[in-house]
């Protein structure tokens, strides 16, 4: 075996894994406005891990050896702050500084500074996507280059956007050391609608990179499990959310091929659907409908559950009524364009023309597939047309592969 | 565009019971409607029982008037360009089927006087 040492391998994964962990729970120490603090001291961290596994190999458990070189750290780091304020500024009014950190990495501490730091990141203040870019770099431990990849951004435009989100973060005072029940009510909904995005943003990237696409749906789920773990936040409306991203999430692996490009739905080998992930999708389904609540995340995931189910009985209608009642709940022309869909399922593809036509989302391309799709077996000439206005307006790769594929598919 | 309110008018009462089947074909019309995003306000059922009508002197009689044909059954507010797209709206509404009727008043702006 030559190449990389194993020390290489492990480290890019325990950081992801380790830093968001460790971060977190020394800012709960620290308190949010020296969050920088506490990044410089877990980079720290991982530049010896670095240095001393390169040399000496890996140790029996790297995890506790990273956790007890971060609490080193920070016991020099709060000696030297002592020792400055008691020496060169000489105003310690009670001699009180701390200087043995009153902390350990235990999985409780873990988790509660992670729920935490959940909560101070989905600030209602920052705009949806600086919210995801804050999310993925402090709650995912995502490197900048790793963001730009999944939004197919550039390095500077996400440094922008981190800036100004972090800038918020620092100024908005909020209190991570103890979780008040008060601001977990202000600021559920936030939270919830901040992980929904960071899942889609994988699940419906325009990102070719299918690995990080993975690692984001994955990254929304561990969080969204941090929620229902915690009695203070495991509501109906995140059990839901959880049951929504584990349907979509165990057909990953069917819906893209070796190239990248993305198989849909009807073409997919339902084998290659995750049954783990539709039976955890169940579990949080059932404990989500426990009250009377109906909310969006409700309906998506009682939409994805039946997307899980043969294709029988009344399975579209059903899907139907609940895309009627998401659009009334919030509108927009993705659930617009797929409840026409879930319309032609059940009403015929001529019904299905006519609702679609209404619609007028000239300048979407998911309007034109669809109508690609609903023309396709009665008028092949139509069906190309729409098919390849849609590829005009697809700003996607795999998107445009896919409609060159269905174009092909209509003899044309 | 701007707003108009449709009124709906039955002689029977449209919410007793209806079969599923008509719930669904209500739901697809309302659903359609929102998917064009010209929903403005899904409105309200009325009640057909718990229903009065207040008039001068101290007088209060029994609602709705089932005996006389054509009381309120409900409204919402849609979104259109034109009048006449607001008619296209309620034309294809299932209630017509059943013998009632839409009214379509344009809702007025604080300018306008008719």
């Amino acid at each position: 075996m030559t190449g990389t040492p194993p020390y290489q391998e492990l480290l890019p994964h325990l950081f992801r894994l380790e830093y968001s962990k460790m971060t977190a729970v020394l800012c709960r120490h620290f308190g949010l406005k020296h969050i920088e603090t506490a990044e410089d001291i877990v980079s720290e961290t991982f530049l010896k891990a670095t240095e001393v596994w390169g040399a000496r190999g890996i140790p029996e458990n790297p995890t506790a050896w990273l956790y007890t070189v971060a609490k080193n750290k920070t016991k020099d780091y709060l000696k030297h702050v002592s020792i400055y304020e008691t020496q060169v500024k000489q105003a310690l009014s009670d001699g009180e500084t701390r200087r043995e950190p009153d902390f350990d990495f235990t999985p409780q501490t873990i988790a509660d500074s992670q729920l935490a730091m959940i909560f101070a990141v989905c600030n209602p203040a920052n705009a949806a996507e600086s919210q995801i870019c804050l999310a993925l770099q402090i709650l995912c431990g995502f490197s900048v280059e790793e963001i730009a990849d999944a939004f197919l951004s550039k390095n500077e435009t996400i440094k922008k956007r981190l800036l100004r989100a972090r800038a918020n973060l620092r100024a908005d005072n909020f209190q991570v050391e103890q979780l008040q029940e008060a601001a977990i009510k202000e600021r559920l909904d936030t939270v919830l609608r901040t992980l929904y995005l960071l899942f889609n943003e994988g699940y419906f990237s325009k990102s070719g990179n299918h690995l990080i696409r993975k690692e984001l749906c994955s990254e929304a789920i561990r969080l969204t499990l941090v929620l229902t773990e915690n009695p203070l936040t495991n509501t109906t409306e995140a059990n839901a959310l959880l049951a929504l991203m584990c349907f979509q999430s165990s057909r990953l692996d069917a819906r893209a091929n070796n190239q990248g490009e993305t198989i849909l739905y009807e073409q997919q080998d339902k084998n290659l659907w995750s049954k783990e992930l539709i039976q955890q999708g169940n579990y949080y389904l059932v404990n989500a409908c426990t009250g009377n609540e109906a909310s969006k995340y409700h309906l998506e995931a009682g939409i994805a559950y039946w997307h899980t189910t043969p294709d029988a009985g009344n399975k579209w209608n059903h899907i139907l009524q609940l895309y009627n009642q998401l659009i009334l709940i919030e509108y927009s022309p993705m659930t617009a364009l797929n409840r026409t869909f879930a319309f032609a399922r059940v009403y015929g593809h001529a019904a299905g023309i006519k609702e679609a036509e209404k619609l007028g989302l000239h300048h979407n391309s998911h309007y034109h597939s669809l109508l690609g799709y609903l023309y396709a077996s009665t008028d092949a000439e139509k069906a190309a047309a729409h098919y390849r206005e849609a590829i005009h307006l697809t700003k996607s790769a795999a998107e445009k592969k896919t409609l060159m594929r269905e174009i092909e598919r209509l003899g044309r | 565009m701007r707003e108009f309110m449709l009124i709906f008018r039955n002689s029977t009462n449209s919410h007793d019971n209806p079969s599923p089947e008509q719930l669904q074909e209500r739901m697809n019309w309302l659903a359609g409607i929102a998917a064009q995003n010209k929903l403005a306000d899904k409105g309200n059922r009325l009640s057909a029982s718990l229903a009065k009508t207040v008039k001068p002197n101290n007088v209060v009689t029994d609602g709705p008037y089932t005996e006389i044909k054509e009381f309120i059954s409900g409204y919402m507010i849609v979104k259109a360009d034109s009048i006449e797209e607001a008619i296209e709206f309620a034309q294809a509404n299932p209630v017509l089927k059943a013998g009632g009727n839409v009214e379509v008043r344009a809702i007025l702006k604080p300018e306008e006087k008719s």
